[in-house]
């Protein structure tokens, strides 16, 4: 399967145009057909088909035993499905919004990603956890996080964080697949999205990092929602002479800088995109990494675009002067040029 | 803030509980035409149909004791005595809001009036209602604490976690569970083990009134009294839970899947305002005329509140940075 292709991933064969949501439910539907094993729980999965509506028709077709409605029970729907992970199902548990995924950090932290590694590799956790992560929708602070890096800080525990409809479809079916447990963390916006599917079954191997925009004079780094917009600014430079390469890291654990670092050797500089405050963030890790393996091909220092140090409010302009646009990221690109 | 007394309340604070809940129910109203307009952004969670509850719930506290709710909460916030003005211009955003425009529909509050907040997340707000009367019990302050909740939020950890705590410490809380049938689009009866909510207090050796009917202000407020009476005492904590039921989804867009229009419109049919209006009208505590004169300036109110919410400012590009810390 091509995992780093350039520019916008190049897919082979014949392809369709679909939707970000589209991707994920084909995903799912796939994946349940494949495999008896595989099953879905979480708070309006079934009757209501999903609050973003990626399980619509799910709960018609395979039925209330494999699309199951649970009570507003965040902690009790990952830790049950850790339990039926450990005795041989498929679980993928959806957390409503990752906001609700606070209420389960026991069970993720505790149970899903030390389960293997306490009892001396007896069990195997296979599940994953579907959620959907991100502010400007005028949702009130806790509603509004993007705090995917806390989850990612936990050895054990997988993170992927699509942001095309290609990768959205090949990584959830590599997720289901897995025998860790995965955090699937989707997008709120990024739902109508569209790109182009391959028509034929694919994978996206976890832990690939991938060049959406190929470049010469800098290297922008971003995941999820964060992608589209580095390349808007990407798009925008490019009018002004200006070349950005950009890498969409696809997932923050396990995390694939080698693209990054092979970029930085070639532009010499960079730029981090990131949804979440800057502190402990991915752009502090990115920039580590940049320290130990390629500190001697930096022309200027690594610069993050992130959240404003503040909880999202309602407002809508506030809201919006709080998060990373591409006006901003254009902005860092001309400081570190 | 009308307390009850023995010769019950005089009619003009009959007259004025009618009036409370067209309030709510004219406000609401126009939010939803606000929200189609773009005017309101993000989540927005409709009262409508169970106005009776907080408006029976209001009158049986006094001025200083505690309420507390999820986030929806415009209901509360009327009810209590927020300024209609203020309240919608925290709708559209505006710094003139009770919260700055940075809380949005889900998070009224007025620490003046003790109105402790809506908060978002299920559940998340019962343990801050044992921590709120915790201190009126530490201080030695006979106040109550009431606090709302959904059916759905019964089912969460907090919940559990909350009530056993509250009833260890006997802490002087009145559970309120606003049983409106679903928790999003989910039955009670596909999430919740037992249908017959209030049974979840005797796991905690809490007194409880099942199955109020919440459609009927008199009977909430008679077994609002007595929950009041009995947690005021020292005794400690008490559920209730209002059997309601709301008529629009359970936030704009809500496809309603789970239930036919005829459910829907079979319930409507017994309102709690015309209910409430016709006990006023047989009982001769107000005239047709009359009720339509209090419609008319409810409605008058909602409107001056819009008019003031678009006239006022958003707020301050700077106003991001403020309250993150004291
Ligand atoms: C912990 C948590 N999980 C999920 C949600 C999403 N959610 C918001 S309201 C709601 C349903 C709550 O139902 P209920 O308690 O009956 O209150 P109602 O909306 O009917 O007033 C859900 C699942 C949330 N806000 N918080
Ligand atoms: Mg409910």
């Amino acid at each position: 399967m091509s995992t780093s292709s350039p520019a916008q991933t190049a897919v082979e064969g014949k392809t369709e145009v679909k939707t970000y949501r589209q991707a994920i439910s084909d995903a799912l539907w796939e994946e349940m057909e494949r495999d008896e094993r595989v099953f879905i729980m979480g708070e309006e999965v079934g009757v209501w088909g999903g609050t973003y509506a990626v399980t619509r028709g799910f709960y018609d077709h395979f039925g209330e035993k494999r699309v199951r409605d649970t009570p507003i029970a965040e902690m009790a729907i990952v830790g049950t499905a850790v339990g039926a992970a450990m005795n041989g199902l498929r679980p993928v548990a959806e957390i409503m919004t990752i906001n609700f995924a606070f209420l389960a950090l026991d069970a993720i932290v505790n149970a899903a990603a030390k389960a293997r590694y306490m009892f001396g590799g007896q069990f195997t956790v296979p599940m994953v956890i579907r959620t959907t992560t991100g502010g400007g929708r005028q949702l009130g602070a806790t509603h509004s996080h993007a705090p995917e890096p806390i989850f990612a800080h936990f050895p054990g525990l997988y993170v992927v964080c699509p942001s095309t409809p290609y990768d959205a479809k090949g990584l959830l079916k590599a997720a289901i697949r897995d025998d860790n447990p995965v955090m699937f963390v989707e997008h709120s916006t990024l739902y109508q999205t569209r790109g182009e599917v391959p028509v034929e079954e694919y994978l996206v191997p976890i832990g690939k990092s991938d060049v959406k925009r190929e470049g010469s004079d800098v290297t922008i780094v971003s995941y999820s929602k964060m992608t589209v917009v580095a390349l808007e600014a990407a798009a925008q430079l490019e009018k002004e002479g200006i070349s950005a390469e950009v890498i969409d890291l696809r997932s923050l654990r396990p995390l694939d800088t080698e693209p990054v670092i092979a970029s930085i050797k070639k532009t010499n500089r960079c730029v981090v995109v990131e949804e979440n405050w800057a502190l402990y963030g991915v752009g502090a890790e990115i920039t580590a990494r940049i320290q130990d393996e390629a500190f001697d091909w930096m022309d200027a220092p690594v610069k993050r675009v992130s959240q404003e140090d503040v909880p999202l409010p309602y407002s809508r302009e506030l809201e919006q002067s709080a998060l990373p646009n591409a006006e901003k990221v254009i902005k860092a690109v001309k400081l570190v040029l | 803030m009308a307390q009850s007394n023995s010769k019950g309340p005089d009619k003009e604070t009959m007259r004025n509980w009618y009036r409370q809940m067209v309030l709510i129910r004219r406000f609401e109203e126009k939010c939803a035409e606000l929200y189609s307009a773009g005017d309101i952004g993000g989540f927005l969670h409709l009262y409508i149909g169970q106005e009776a509850i907080v408006v029976a719930a209001q009158s049986v506290l006094r001025e200083d004791d505690n309420i507390i709710t999820a986030y929806r909460d415009h209901g509360v916030a009327l009810a209590r005595g927020l300024s209609t003005k203020g309240v919608m211009a925290e709708m559209l955003g505006k710094s003139t809001g009770v919260s700055k425009g940075k809380g949005g529909s889900m998070h009224l509050a007025d620490k003046e009036k003790r109105f402790w907040g809506g908060w978002a997340i299920v559940g998340g707000h019962l343990p801050l209602a044992a921590g709120i009367a915790l201190a009126d019990q530490y201080n030695g302050d006979d106040r109550v604490t009431m606090a709302l909740m959904g059916d759905g939020a019964t089912n969460i950890g907090y919940f559990h976690e909350a009530l056993n705590m509250a009833a260890v410490w006997k802490l002087p809380v009145v559970w309120v569970i606003e049983n409106n049938q679903y928790g999003m689009g989910t039955a009670v009866t596909r999430a919740s083990a037992v249908a017959d909510i209030a049974k979840k207090a005797e796991a905690y050796g809490m007194p409880c009134c099942m199955q109020v009917d919440g459609m009927d202000l008199l009977e909430l407020r008679e077994m609002f009294t007595e929950a009041v009476e009995y947690v005021r005492s020292g005794e400690g904590s008490f559920m209730l839970e209002a059997i309601t039921y709301r008529y629009r989804g359970h936030s704009m867009g809500d496809p309603e899947r789970y239930r036919e229009a005829h459910e829907v419109e079979t319930r409507k049919a017994d309102d709690p305002i015309t209910r409430w209006g016709k006990y006023l009208t047989d009982k001769k505590i107000a005239t047709k005329k009359d009720l339509e004169a209090i419609e008319k300036s409810a409605e008058e109110e909602v409107e001056e509140a819009v008019e003031f919410a678009q006239n006022s400012p958003l707020p301050d590009p700077e106003e991001l940075y403020t309250d993150v810390y004291v």
